[in-house]
């Protein structure tokens, strides 16, 4: 089946509702989307920002490589995966994940196989600037981000 | 052969990006590694424990034991930690 595969690497916010209408507009077989947005927290006022870096051109392909396994692994009718880089304030978005299909099973399950690769294999580290204006240092990675991408294999 | 560094990796190393003369005999990843911490002390930091660093040779993942015979631009960044 073909499914429309769009991913971005960018430093501009993402509009969520806009993003689903790409993937539904002039369409009648879609029956289930499944958007997921991660958002930076505040650490209950202790977080000024979070700094993003990225590869550039290696976040873009192992996007899209996440997602166009997501694409052959599960029927779906369109896939969207959009990360920003650069300085992101607490409330901000950081990521956004969308499936579509024709039942929800689908569009849940490749939403989060999107989210639990695009974490442990996609290029990019966080960076904390504490609100007192010192650095927080790199944010370590988490052995449960390893795991929950382990139950996919 | 073109080097780049990432997050910490890059911090320690002082510099995003080099181009370095690999010496014959050094012919994996995890070889590279280990002559780069050989280089003074920001490299010697940057590579201190050289199963935590990443590696990536033309925008691709690779494992410790990969040839680097042929790579365009080899990568070492810490685990990932985006989305």
């Amino acid at each position: 089946m073909d499914c429309p595969v769009t991913v971005r690497v960018q430093a501009e916010d993402f509009d969520l509702a806009a993003e689903v209408a790409a993937l539904t507009r002039g369409r009648t077989d879609v029956g289930a989307v499944v958007t997921f947005a991660g958002l930076c927290r505040g650490e209950a006022g202790t977080l000024a920002a979070l700094e993003l870096e990225h590869y550039p051109g290696m976040a873009e392909e192992e996007m899209g490589r996440v997602a166009r396994q997501a694409a052959e692994r599960w029927p779906l009718q369109g896939v969207t995966a959009i990360h920003r880089h650069g300085r992101i304030a607490p409330g901000e978005n950081i990521v956004l994940v969308v499936t579509a299909s024709a039942h929800r099973a689908a569009a849940f399950a490749a939403a989060e196989f999107l989210m639990d690769y695009l974490k442990t294999e996609a290029p990019f580290w966080k960076k904390e600037h504490r609100a007192d204006g010192t650095s927080g240092g790199w944010v370590e990675a988490k052995e449960a981000d390893d795991r929950a991408k382990e139950r996919w294999t | 052969m073109k080097l780049v560094y990432f997050a910490w990796v890059r911090e320690r190393v002082g510099k995003p990006e080099e181009t370095v003369d690999v010496p014959a005999g050094v012919t994996t990843v995890a070889e590279l590694a280990g002559w780069l911490a050989t280089r003074g002390e920001e490299y010697a930091y940057a590579f201190e424990n050289p199963d935590v660093v990443r590696a990536a040779i033309d925008k691709r993942h690779v494992r410790p034991d990969t040839p680097i015979a042929g790579a365009a631009e080899i990568a070492f960044f810490p685990p990932m930690t985006g989305g």
